[in-house]
Order: structure tokens, then C-alpha cells, then sequence
């Protein structure tokens, strides 16, 4: 068991979402990283899946009421144990009784705990992750507060890991060859044209061209961009249709929303493009205020990322496994 | 490429598909929105409704969301040749015999006005009908649940009178009660959360909707035909 010491609002319990239900309007949620968490799941040997807790608002600090292991990834936030330094991305065991800290993220903005066999909350509906707008899955439905108490469940193969760790390269260096670099400060967001994108003529440039703004209207459902208006070139009143994250629409107001996580399952507002599946666990870790831009790539290259990326998981889970099993060969 | 196919744009800009009465076009990598382009008519959705059972059949799909004479079809992958895809839906499609799915009679009981009905007024006055003469054309209607979508257990409601269409609003109303009985342009629904919503208030439902423990955690399916019953008329 691990119990909830202290936390700010919107730190919930999540997986990799509950897919499936789009279709009874029901919206995905999970994780905003989902390339940390599957990380995470992997280096301790848990199914990739597995329920982690997302922390978006800090300090945090939870107890763990019995020996296990553990691992922050995502935002780099000082984590420590009973006041000594952890480095972020490396798993360790931990003994009962210990506490976990994390504070301000120094980089990235959502960090992932993820622990040994996982957070052990009902699923509802086939997952784990708290659908807030519903008010169901997760932790009842709703945010962590402190006293909170999660039951952990139990690891298949419990990986044995040395008392010193083991860590796995931050994704952001490890999977340098295939995220572009920050372009004069701004995130480089790959997104394919999508259906009303020629409906805004000449404005469809300016949509890529230009550097957008995170604005403070932004969160787990969507986040609203700051930047010179597009309008589409006659109006439209669409029927209303299913969309995915990553979807970027087009309000009256000309300002795009790119909707994340917790979306509608539904749409009927123009859009203009689509993030790339791959590109939007670096969405989920940029911060409210920062710049980003979009560009145009096709579905053969977000297929090619997609792929390195999947590849890089499997080599953390094969790595971390064959690692602790030599270590312990030689004790 | 098949040259019957009408390419919008050039593949750089966008890789849009239309021919036949629907279009395709893609929602970042891996999802695919395909959109009859005729009436919005029960027709066409039974054509939807026709696809969608193919495409869920497709090893390649993940997830199908039916909506308003569309699907969204959402791949576990990203495929490399989206164009091959495209034009399978467009076949699917093309193939698609009108099914009709056979549901359930729902009847909602509704209070007509009141405290709810925050926008009856409104729809008086661009309808030119009297508040009574709004209501009862509401309730003498019978609906088809065309799609679930956007809340959860949230059912669009095909069949509204014409002569009270009303548009969406474009500044929400940012608080509006679950079980309003709304209007939005062409469609009718029943609000399933609290919350924003761009819709048309003219009226309360008390029958909840959606119950995530339950095998069937949607009450309304797409199919089901939906009678409101006016509980009580508040003018």
C-alpha cells in the first residue's frame, strides 16, 4: 500500500486510457505521457499498461506502507527518499515506512510514480485511469487528496533490482534521433493536414508558420493556443463527428485547440491538422506559456517514429530484465 | 490510384478523398473520419450504420465512432500507405447496404420550461411559434438515436421538426444543468453532465443516462427510437 502525504488538485490515477468507449461518448483519459508511463511499467518489469499516478501539481509526497520498487519518469521534479536524491527514470527498491518527495518539475511538467505491480484501483470499464469528467475510474472518480490509501497489486516476475537501481536513458536523449530539436525555443509538433484544411486558404500557411502560445486555458482536456487568428474562408457547420487527441480544431475565435486527453469523444468545430500519435507524450510534458510550432510530415514518416519508439519500450523491458537477472547470477 | 477518385488536394497539403457520395480524410496518424457528403437523413445513416459493423470486422481497427452520417475509424497502428485505406473505406462505402439497426423504444419524461428552460424564449422569437406551440412540437416528435458521442451516454437525436432548428450558441452557456432537454441546430439530446454547452435549453429530464458499473453502461443505443413525454408543461 502506499499512502498520499501531501499533493495539490488534478494528481490522479492513470493508465494507458480506456479505449474502446468513444463510441458511448465515453473520452479515453489516460496518461498525458503515455511514453513515461510505458517506460516506467517496463523497467519494473510491469505490464506496460499498468496504473501509475500523474502528478501535474506540486510538492508531492506519498509513503510507502511496504517493500517494493519504484521509478519517477517524465518531469525531472528533485524526487528524493526520506530526503536523499533519486535520479528521475531510475528504478529502485524501497523499504516500508519510506517517503517520497517530489518537487517543482526543473524540466517537463507531469511526472509518473510508477511502482512495482502497479496502482491496484478497480477497473471500471476496462481501465484504470480517472475519467474526472465522469467521475468514475481511478481513485473513486476523482483527484488524490492527502490520507488517500492505494492498494498496489501483485508482480508476476519481480525484477529483484540492486539496491543501487537501475536507470534507463531520459527518451528525450535516448530517442534524440527521431524528435526533432526546439526550433528558437519553440516545441517542433509534428501533425498531418487534416479534413478542413484547405477551408482556410491562405491562413492554412500561416498555421504552420507561425509560433504558437500554450495559453493558461489549458489542461488534461485540451490546451487553447495564442497566436494571430486563422479563419477557414467561408463558414462551416459540420455534422457532428468522433475525433482523437491530437486533433487541432479551429473555434470561431480562430485560436486552435489541440484536444488532449480528457477531450470530447465528439467534434464539430473545422480542423485543420492532427497531431502525430508519437509526438503528443511532448505535449503532455510542455509547459503552459511556452512556444511551439507545428510541421507537416506524412503518415509513412509518423508510422517510421511510431516504430522507433515502440522498439525503444521493448528494449527497456528486454534490458531491465536480462540486467537484473545477471546481477543476480552474481551474488 | 483509382482514377474515379477526385483529389481535393495535392498529397503534400492534405490527403483528402471524395467521390461517391463520401470523404475521407485523416485525424492525425492513425484515425480516419469518412463523411457522407448527401442529406443528413436517416438513409445515410443507415449506410453508417452498414460500415461501421464492416470496418469493426477490419484486423487493423481499434476502436469505430459512429457519428451524424460519419465513422471515425481508429487504427492500432499507423499505417504507412494511407491512400490504401482511404480507399478501402470509400469501397466499404460504396458497398454498404442501408441496414436498419432494430432497438429500443425510450420514453423520457420531460418538464416543458420552467426553471431549464433557459433559451425557449430565444427559440420563440426566431421561430415566430408560441411557447406552447414550441413545446408540443417538441414532444409530438419521434426520434432516432443516430450516435452516442461527446459525454458520456450523450445520444444525438435525429428528427427534429424544422421549424424549431436552432443554431448552437456561440458563447456557451457555461453552466448548464444535466437532464436539460436541448436543441442544437438540427439535433435534440438530453445534457448528460454539468457543465459549458452550446445547445438550447427547453426543458428537464430527470432519467440518468449513463451508469459506468453497469454491462450496458449507455442507456440510449444508436437505433433506438426516443420518445419525450411532457410530465409537466411550466410556462
Amino acid at each position: 500500500m502506499i499512502e498520499i502525504i501531501q499533493t495539490g488538485p488534478f494528481n490522479t490515477v492513470q493508465d494507458l486510457g480506456r479505449p474502446g468507449f468513444r463510441n458511448i461518448g465515453v473520452t479515453t483519459s489516460g496518461a498525458m505521457d503515455p511514453l513515461a508511463l510505458k517506460v516506467g511499467n517496463s523497467l519494473l518489469g510491469n505490464e506496460t499498461d499498468a496504473a501509475v499516478i500523474e502528478i501535474q501539481t506540486y510538492p508531492f509526497k506519498l509513503r510507502f506502507t511496504k517493500a517494493t520498487a519504484f521509478v519517477v519518469t517524465g518531469a525531472d521534479c528533485g524526487a528524493s527518499i526520506d530526503g536523499r536524491p533519486v535520479q528521475p527514470w531510475c528504478a529502485l527498491p524501497v523499504e516500508a515506512g519510506q517517503l517520497l518527495e517530489l518537487g517543482q518539475p526543473r524540466v517537463g511538467t507531469r511526472a509518473y510514480i510508477c511502482i512495482a505491480g502497479g496502482i491496484d484501483v478497480a477497473a471500471v470499464m476496462g481501465s484504470r485511469s480517472t475519467s474526472l469528467r465522469g467521475a468514475f475510474g481511478g481513485n473513486e472518480g476523482r483527484f488524490l487528496v492527502a490520507g488517500d490509501i492505494l492498494q498496489l497489486g501483485d508482480i508476476s516476475a519481480s525484477l529483484n533490482l540492486p539496491a543501487t537501481g537501475i536507470a534507463v536513458v531520459d527518451p528525450a536523449y535516448a530517442l534524440a534521433d527521431v524528435y526533432p530539436a526546439p526550433e528558437d525555443g519553440a516545441l517542433v509538433v509534428r501533425a498531418i493536414p487534416a479534413g478542413e484544411h484547405s477551408l482556410f486558404g491562405e491562413d492554412a500557411e500561416r498555421f504552420w508558420s507561425q509560433t504558437w502560445k500554450i495559453s493558461t486555458q489549458s489542461d488534461r482536456t485540451g490546451y487553447r493556443l495564442m497566436g494571430e487568428p486563422i479563419k477557414p474562408t467561408t463558414p462551416v457547420e459540420m455534422r457532428s463527428h468522433g475525433v482523437v487527441s491530437g486533433v487541432v480544431q479551429v473555434p470561431p475565435s480562430g485560436e486552435p485547440i489541440i484536444q488532449m486527453s480528457d477531450a470530447n469523444t465528439a467534434g464539430g468545430y473545422p480542423k485543420i491538422a492532427g497531431v502525430i500519435e508519437a509526438d503528443l507524450w511532448r505535449l503532455g510534458q510542455t509547459r503552459i506559456g511556452s512556444r511551439l510550432r507545428f510541421v507537416r510530415v506524412t503518415h509513412a514518416q509518423a508510422a517510421e517514429v511510431e516504430k522507433a519508439v515502440a522498439g525503444f519500450i521493448d528494449d527497456v523491458r528486454r534490458t531491465s530484465r536480462m540486467v537484473c537477472g545477471a546481477l543476480q547470477a552474481m551474488k | 490510384m483509382n482514377a474515379s477518385v477526385a483529389k481535393i488536394t495535392s498529397p503534400a497539403e492534405a490527403l483528402v478523398l471524395d467521390r461517391k457520395g463520401a470523404r475521407v480524410s485523416p485525424i492525425g496518424s492513425r484515425a480516419f473520419l469518412i463523411e457522407a457528403t448527401g442529406e443528413f437523413d436517416l438513409a445515410a445513416q443507415r449506410r453508417i450504420w452498414a460500415l461501421s459493423k464492416a470496418a469493426e470486422l477490419w484486423s487493423e481497427t481499434l476502436e469505430i465512432v459512429p457519428g451524424m452520417t460519419n465513422l471515425l475509424v481508429v487504427l492500432k497502428v499507423t499505417p504507412e500507405d494511407p491512400e490504401t485505406l482511404a480507399l478501402r473505406l470509400l469501397e466499404a462505402w460504396e458497398q454498404a447496404e442501408s441496414i436498419d439497426l432494430v432497438g429500443r423504444t425510450i420514453e423520457i419524461a420531460v418538464t416543458y420550461g420552467g426553471q431549464h428552460a433557459t433559451d425557449l424564449a430565444a427559440l420563440c422569437d426566431r421561430s415566430g411559434l408560441s411557447d406552447r406551440e414550441v413545446v408540443r412540437i417538441h414532444y409530438e416528435g419521434i426520434y432516432r438515436v443516430f450516435a452516442l458521442g461527446s459525454a458520456p451516454g450523450f445520444g444525438y437525436l435525429h428528427g427534429l421538426d424544422p421549424r424549431i432548428y436552432m443554431p448552437r450558441k456561440s458563447v456557451p452557456s457555461l453552466n448548464m444543468a444535466r437532464g436539460c432537454v436541448t436543441i442544437g441546430g438540427m439535433q435534440t439530446g438530453v445534457a448528460v453532465l454539468t457543465g459549458p454547452n452550446g445547445w438550447n435549453s427547453i426543458g428537464f429530464a430527470e432519467l440518468q443516462m449513463f451508469d459506468p458499473m453497469s454491462d450496458t453502461p449507455a442507456v440510449m443505443a444508436p437505433g433506438d427510437t426516443v420518445r419525450f413525454v411532457p410530465a409537466s408543461i411550466e410556462l
